[in-house]
Parts: C-alpha cells; structure tokens; sequence
C-alpha cells in the first residue's frame, strides 16, 4: 500500500511538473517534450488505478501518434527559441488578453462540470451497466461501447473523418506544372522498350534512332 | 522483508533476461553480418575467434574506448537521452514477451498492447538525436523516420486486430496458446507478408532504411554521433529488430509451441522453438537486407498508406465477417 501511494505520488508530481515545465520552457521543442513526459505519467497513473486499456490507449494514441506530428510541426517551423520580450515589459503583443479568455472560459467550464458532478447523484445514465469483476477492463470498454453507446461511437467517429476531410480541403492546393511520376508506367516497363543491344564497329560511334 | 525479497527476485529475473538478450543481440550482428557476405560471395567477418564470433564484441571494446564527440552547437541534455531512451525503450519491450509458457516477466492483459506502445514511443530516440545534433542530415533523417514509423504502426495495428478478432484477448500468452490447432500463419498467410514487411520498415531495416540512408544522409540520425553513444543506438535498433521477431513468432508462428503435437518435437522445451522461431525471422531480415535496393521515399510512402492500409483493412473486414459467419468467434 505504501508502495501504491509512493508511485501515486511520483507519478502526480512527474505530471504536475512537466505540465507547469510545458508552458515555463522557452524552447518550444523542449515544451513539446515535456508534454510528452506528462502524457506518460498521466498513462502511468491510469495504469495504476488499474485502467490498463485508457493507459495504454493514452501511450498509443498521443504519444505514439499525436505528439509526433506535434513535434515534427514544431521543428519544421523553426520557432525553436521563442522570445519571452513581453514578460519583461520590452514589447506589447495581443496574446495576453486572449489567451486570459480563453483560460477563464475553460477555467468556469471546469467549475461547471465539477459542481454537476458534485451536486448531481447519477451524472449520466450509467446504473444499466453491470460490472463483472471476471472480465477486464478491454472486455468491459468493448462491451459498452459497441453496444450501448453504440450511436455516441460511431457519431464521434464521423465527427472525426469530417474534421479531417476539412483540413484536408482547406490545405490542398492544386498545383500547376507539376511532374509526378505513373506508377502503372515504371512498374510495367519491360526491358524490351528500354534497353537495344548494338554492335558498335571500332572508330564509327553509333547513331540512336530518336 | 518481504518486499525487499521480492525485489530482488524480480531484479534477478529481469538481469537473467536482459544479459542473455543484450549477447545474443551481439551474436545477431555478427550473423547479419555473415549472411550479408555470404549472400554477396564474401566472406563477411571471420578473423576474431572461431568463426568470426568475437567480431561484435571487438566492435563493443572499439566503441568503448573511443572519445564520446558533443559537437558544440549541439542540444546537449537531448542529445545525450537520446540513445539511452532508444536503448531502454527497446529491452524494456521485452519484459512481456513470453519465451515459453513460464518464462515471461511480466504477464500483463494488455501485452500486445504494451509491446505496440513501446514500440510507437521508440521513434523519439530518433527524433531527439536528429533534432539535438542541430546538422543537416540528422535532422533530414530524423523528419523520415518520424513519417515512416508513424506510418507503417497504422498496418501494424491493424494487423494485430486481424490476430486478435482469432483470439479474443490482448495476453500474449493467449495469444500463443489460441494457436494450439493452427497456426495463425495458415489462415491470415496475407497479413503475415504484410506485418513482416511493415516490421522491415518499422525497425529501418533496408529495403526501408531511408533514415540513414547512407547515399542521401551520411548516417542519418547518428551522423554527429560517436563512441558508445552510437553504439548504443546499434544496440537498441537491433534489439528493436529481435522484439519484432519475436513478436511475429508469437502473433504468426506459435511462440513456443512446436510445430506439430507429437512426441520427439513437443518434449522440447519451448524456449527452444521460440528462439529457432525468432532466428529464422531474422534470417529472413538479414537475407532481405543482402537482396533487396532501398525504396524511393515517396514509394515507401505510397505503399504504406494505399496498398497495405487498406488491404489490411479489407482482411479486418474478411476475418470479422468469417467468424462470425462460422460462428467462430472467440467467446
């Protein structure tokens, strides 16, 4: 038990950490790291209250996949070292007072939702829902998900494909003067229509038909 | 007392399984090597000791004793952790895969799981070294291989799913013992091709070994380093290269089980099977490596995202509708 608690808080502080570290760090990269440590120990701490699947969904999902193409964005742009000008007064920028909103909008939303689940006795409708303590957590998530909930699923799954039919649509350019290469052309290629064996008479050279 | 016994028993466990995979890593250079010459007609490295056998470990000593360079304009904290979080990530894959059907260290219920996690967060050894040596190539070689490992897990997720609807549990050693009648290599034959050659590319092994590619990058990733610190990322891309084997012999081949229930072959110990297992995949790695030209990157992107996507998802959908056809499915 006091082993649990020992990691329980190791993990917290890991996480807690490397969050405050996320915003602090002026090396952008350096913030995507720390990002990324914090999406560990918050996998590690699923882990341990025995949610294996969230917690190894957490690691794949995110950190496998996610904070990849995160990191890869952030080197491409090169904003590596970024000026911290405004908080020493040197330069004004308009990110302050947004960025103020958009914390005090998530800040209440976050009071919202943990006074609902405080002042309310069944949050959603989850009393239907059997627990049996023979099967793991997989089961359990996979026998919920596709069958109860089956319409909320399969709705965030076509909320997903729209986003990313979106972002598709606003970033391609179709782009003039362009070589690609056919694949069906360089894979049917024989040696027949490609390569001509002649023999060459000493001193003469020898003219192509072109 | 008691947890101070159990620590150390579980230390002592994971020494017994980490030394003899960090030496056979070493033996694993040295046949890669030797079939890479054979299959050339050379003779590949035969002087230090018998066979040629010590050749890795002189190798090891060369790296060792050789200076440890931090080029100047490097990321010094990133650059160092970065081979050392390739190197943990890959044995630390380890601590799940079931040699026989004893021997595993940690016999967790998300194994499969575990071992894909694992191997999705070994592209940040990659990355971190591209990016902390602040050069051209590194970075060149970082930026492939973070697309190409993103791209080629996708497959290999969806493979897996294709074993796991035949086995209806995420514990490796289910996984190996749904396999007691058939091998999963007889009915999914298709998806074996395509994991093992996602499992090529994956692991940066030619024909798919665009991060360090040495005609275009130099090194790749490794260009700016040197001594043990290279050797390290050696280390771990080939245990990286074993856990893909293994794991292959577990979802496809039947991890320890032996090839056919009769006498003579089933008295042989498991682990046995598992590493004959292991080492014919690796030979197949190792003779790829010898036959095969390197891809075009944008080759290599095309056949990972329009050909083995959805072929793959295709099989999802045949061996999904098949059990449940046949009333198959693993209750």
């Amino acid at each position: 038990m006091i082993a649990h608690a020992l990691f329980f808080y190791f993990f917290s502080i890991i996480a807690i950490v490397s969050a405050i570290f996320v915003i602090v760090s002026r090396n952008t990269v350096h913030a995507v790291f720390f990002l990324i440590l914090d999406f560990i120990s918050i996998a590690c701490l699923f882990i341990m209250i025995g949610a294996e699947f969230l917690g190894m969904m957490m690691l794949i999902v995110y950190v496998g996949a996610v904070a990849v193409l995160f990191l890869f964005v952030v080197m491409l742009m090169n904003v590596t070292e970024q000026k911290l000008s405004w908080f020493r007064g040197t330069k004004k920028t308009g990110h302050i007072p947004v960025g103020l909103i958009i914390g005090t909008v998530i800040l209440l939303e976050l009071i919202v939702i943990v006074g609902g689940w405080k002042y309310r006795d069944s949050f959603a409708e989850t009393e239907f829902l059997s627990f049996n303590s023979e099967f793991t957590n997989t089961h359990m998530i996979g026998n919920v998900m596709y069958t109860d909930f089956i319409h909320l699923f399969q709705i965030s799954g076509i909320i997903l494909l729209l986003a990313m039919i979106g972002a598709i649509v606003l970033t391609y350019r179709k782009r003039e003067g362009v070589k690609t290469q056919s694949y069906i052309k360089q894979i049917s290629r024989e040696r027949e229509d490609s390569v001509q064996l002649k023999d060459v008479e000493f001193d003469k050279g020898v003219k192509l038909d072109d | 007392m008691e947890t101070f016994l159990q620590i150390y028993n579980e230390t002592y466990k994971i020494l017994l399984l980490l030394v003899p995979i960090l030496v056979s890593v070493a033996l694993i250079v040295w046949f890669d090597r030797r079939v890479w010459g054979f299959v050339q007609k050379r003779k590949g490295p035969n002087v230090v000791g018998p066979f040629g056998l010590f050749q890795t470990l002189a190798d090891a000593l060369k790296y060792i004793f050789k200076e440890i360079i931090i080029p100047a304009s490097a990321n010094k904290i990133v650059f160092i952790l970065a081979p050392i979080i390739t190197m943990t990530l890959a044995l630390s894959a380890w601590a799940v895969i079931p040699l026989s059907d004893k021997m595993v260290i940690s016999d967790i219920n998300v194994g499969i799981l575990y071992i894909f996690a694992i191997s999705s967060l070994s592209v940040y050894g990659i990355i971190m070294g591209g990016w902390a040596s602040n050069s051209k190539y590194p970075f060149l070689g970082a930026i492939r291989s973070a697309a190409q490992m993103v791209s080629y897990e996708v497959s290999i997720g969806i493979i897996i799913i294709n074993v796991l609807l035949c086995v209806g549990s995420l514990n490796l050693k289910d996984i190996v013992m749904a396999q007691q009648n058939l091998w999963f290599v007889v009915p999914l034959f298709p998806m074996f091709v395509v994991f093992f050659i996602s499992a090529l590319a994956e692991t940066n092994r030619p024909p798919f070994d665009l991060p360090e590619a040495e005609a275009e990058l130099v090194a790749g990733y490794q260009t700016e380093y040197s001594g043990m610190m290279y050797a390290m990322f050696w280390l771990g891309e080939y245990a990286n290269i074993l856990l893909l084997c293994a794991l292959g012999s577990i979802l496809f081949l039947g991890g320890w089980l032996s090839p056919v229930d009769i006498y003579p072959l089933n008295a042989i110990p498991g682990i046995f099977w598992m590493i004959f297992k292991i080492l014919i995949l690796f030979f197949m790695f190792a003779l790829i490596k010898a036959i095969v030209p390197r891809y075009r990157y944008d080759q290599l992107m095309r056949l990972g995202w329009k050909i083995f996507l959805p072929f793959s998802l295709i099989y999802v959908v045949l061996t999904a509708s098949f059990l449940v056809y046949f009333d198959l499915l693993p209750k």
